[in-house]
């Protein structure tokens, strides 16, 4: 079933490439070609292969439960809320939090927890910024 | 001659101390990634990536660390192969096969220690097969013309297909996503912006630095999370090595397997599409159908330790061959050392040897100094590293995230990219739980934009004519290849990669 469903995905997804494409707009010095050529024929095989994958799907994968899913769910989030607060709350801080969100969703306990964030964040801007010189989001604090 | 002295300007650009910490820098991470599962050559050296920009590296240090990576890697898949029957990566899946009932037997150390040196015959011998073979591969490079680059390009993920996964439409899938994703951005030829729906940040494309990193390192730590995988492979179990030197009777004994296998494994890494992976699984089976009169292998038969390893190391030099002599890689692990490249404004292929031979010679002899490096690390040493696999994945992964952000933020410093990163990453996770390979992906963000200039230079000097694209007997045998390539597997590959993949593990599962 999963396969059908990434198949059929597959081919909206041709479909709405070709949309796209066909809304290029050319520019009047064009080659022979022009800019839509090479994307329609991506197109073509994109359907093509999404069709085959719908007809003739695999064995079923093993998805995980709905607590895992939601695991996974909850760490993308988190790693979202990390990539925007990055610049408002500094390195540091921002990694700190991520890496001990990361270890304890992982079966850390708490000393440990805070124990990988504390050590990530700090080892992280040491090494990297501090010795290599690579620049680093700057917070309200200056780390 | 030529080639000698070609070989000794490589070793007086490869012989300052700044490439020599970095070639030990990189064997010894490399190592360490290989060893620890869930962390293989692709992703470590695609983790690796910003940071070599970040530092300002120029082409050849970037390079030289980062292929350090790449062999060390291959080196390390095989510790926690042997000790903890677990593959470090995908390739040394088959040293588990015999590996591990030799250190059931008490044979630990010189498992290790016997895999250690026919790994350096691997890549050794590799590495001089790249010397030999890529300025051959060159002279035919260079009569290509835009519409045999084209089948070329073709080719390569043709064949990629037929080997990366057990089914061609979902290969065939991810080569066109890959080349979709390509096409964001402004036009390189005519100047309109194609499907950046008005986004500011799409005009310059996607960097495909972003997507890899995402694709490989982030979905990894998802698989962990998803699983709950937190503790240590090896927790609980005592990991004892014993005797490590192996007797020089064993030696001998594997000598004959381990030129043959070489010899194999190298041919196997320059075929396109084909990787260390292919490489370790051919010469085990053939050494198995060889040699094996007594039915040993499988039980702790040195010979089947000696054969995967030598394997592996010798496709990993000879995956080197094209990327560098074409520009077109052939395994996963390549593909993001071509990103490398293409980064750093290199592009490889026939003109690198012309143009940049520094860069080449420099590479080159720094495969042999790491080489040497890796077997020092890796049979005085090795116990060092055993202790690296007790370190927990809810330790290390992570880490390996954290890393991640870091490298992308420091080369672009946006958010914007970090938010595209994460959105590959759950991408790479979504595709991986459906087996489609994740490498066609790559080397289309990679080759997407020269493969569409390549076409349309062809059609545009022939007055758009498209019969173009197969007029030369160049251009029509490339794509025999490439139609036999997508082909045989169907008919059949079926059987042998159903075998090569029953044993991979969910984790660190990309194929390379």
């Amino acid at each position: 079933m999963s396969d059908r469903i990434f198949g059929v995905f597959g081919i909206i997804l041709a479909a709405g490439y070709v949309f796209a494409a066909l809304a290029i707009e050319e520019s009047f010095l064009s080659d022979a070609v022009g800019p839509k050529a090479f994307p329609l024929i991506i197109a073509a095989i994109l359907a093509l292969s999404g069709a085959v994958i719908a007809l003739r799907p695999d064995p079923e994968p093993h998805w995980p439960a709905l607590a895992r899913l939601a695991e996974v769910a909850a760490a993308v989030v988190v790693l979202i809320l990390y990539a925007e607060m990055l610049p408002v709350a500094g390195f540091v801080i921002a990694t700190a939090f991520a890496a001990a969100y990361l270890a304890w969703r992982l079966g850390s306990g708490p000393l440990e927890t805070a124990a990988v964030g504390a050590g990530t964040s700090i080892g992280i801007y040491v090494t990297f910024h501090l010795i290599l010189g690579l620049s680093l989001a700057k917070g309200p604090l200056g780390f | 001659m030529e080639l000698l002295a070609n070989l000794g300007d490589g070793f007086a650009i490869a012989l300052s101390w700044q490439n020599i910490g970095l070639a030990l820098l990189g064997c010894f991470l490399g190592t360490i990634m290989g060893a620890l599962p869930g962390l293989g050559p692709s992703n470590g050296v695609a983790i690796l990536i910003p940071l070599a920009f970040t530092l300002g590296l120029g082409a050849t240090p970037s390079l030289i660390l980062l292929t350090s990576v790449y062999y060390g890697a291959m080196y390390g898949g095989r510790i926690s192969s042997i000790l903890l029957n677990i593959p470090g990566d995908e390739p040394a899946m088959m040293t588990c096969l015999d590996g591990h009932p030799m250190a059931k037997k008490g044979m630990a150390g010189e498992a290790l220690s016997l895999s250690g040196i026919a790994s350096f015959v691997g890549a050794f011998l590799a590495t001089w097969g790249l010397i030999l073979l890529a300025p051959q591969l060159v002279k035919i490079a260079l009569l290509f013309g835009p519409a045999e680059y084209f089948a070329l390009f073709a080719l390569a993920f043709m064949t990629l297909g037929g080997v990366s996964s057990t089914n061609q439409a979902k290969s065939a899938f991810a080569a066109a996503l890959g080349l979709g994703l390509a096409t964001i951005g402004v036009d390189t030829q005519t100047g309109v912006p194609r499907f950046t729906f008005g986004e500011v940040h799409l005009y310059d494309g996607l960097d495909f630095l972003v997507a890899i990193v995402g694709l490989f390192a982030l979905s990894e730590v998802f698989i962990f999370l998803e699983t709950r995988h937190g503790g240590s492979d090896a927790a609980g179990r005592k990991l004892t090595i014993g005797k490590l030197y192996p007797p020089v009777s064993m030696i001998r004994r594997t000598t004959p397997t381990m030129l043959r296998t070489s010899f194999l494994g190298f041919i196997a890494g320059v075929l396109p599409g084909a990787g260390a992976s292919l490489g370790s699984f051919i010469s085990y089976s053939m050494e198995k159908k060889l040699v094996d009169k007594e039915g040993t292998f499988g039980t702790g038969d040195p010979r089947g330790v000696a054969a995967p390893e030598a394997g592996n190391n010798a496709a990993a030099g000879g995956a080197l061959v094209p990327m560098l002599a074409l520009g077109v890689p052939g395994s996963g692990t390549t593909a993001v050392l071509l990103a490398v490249l293409l980064a750093l404004n290199i592009t490889p292929g026939p003109l690198l040897f012309s143009q940049n031979p520094d860069v080449v010679w420099g590479l080159i002899a720094a495969l042999f100094i790491a080489n040497f490096m890796l077997l020092a690390m890796n049979i005085p040493m090795v116990g060092l590293f055993t202790r690296v696999l007790m370190i927990p994945s809810r330790i290390l992964m992570p880490i390996v995230a954290m890393v991640s952000f870091v490298g992308i933020y420091g080369i672009s410093g946006s958010t914007f990219d970090l938010l595209v990163m994460i959105g590959f990453g759950v991408m790479g996770w979504v595709l991986r739980k459906l087996d489609v390979p994740l490498v066609p992906i790559i080397l289309g963000t990679l080759l997407g934009n020269s493969m569409e200039n390549n076409l349309r230079r062809a059609v545009t000097i022939d007055n758009g004519n498209w019969w173009t694209l197969i007029d030369s007997p160049l251009s029509i045998a490339l794509w025999a290849i490439a139609i036999i390539g997508f082909v045989l597997p169907l008919i059949v590959g079926a059987r042998v990669k159903a075998k090569m993949h029953q044993r991979r593990d969910e984790e660190g599962a990309i194929s390379d």
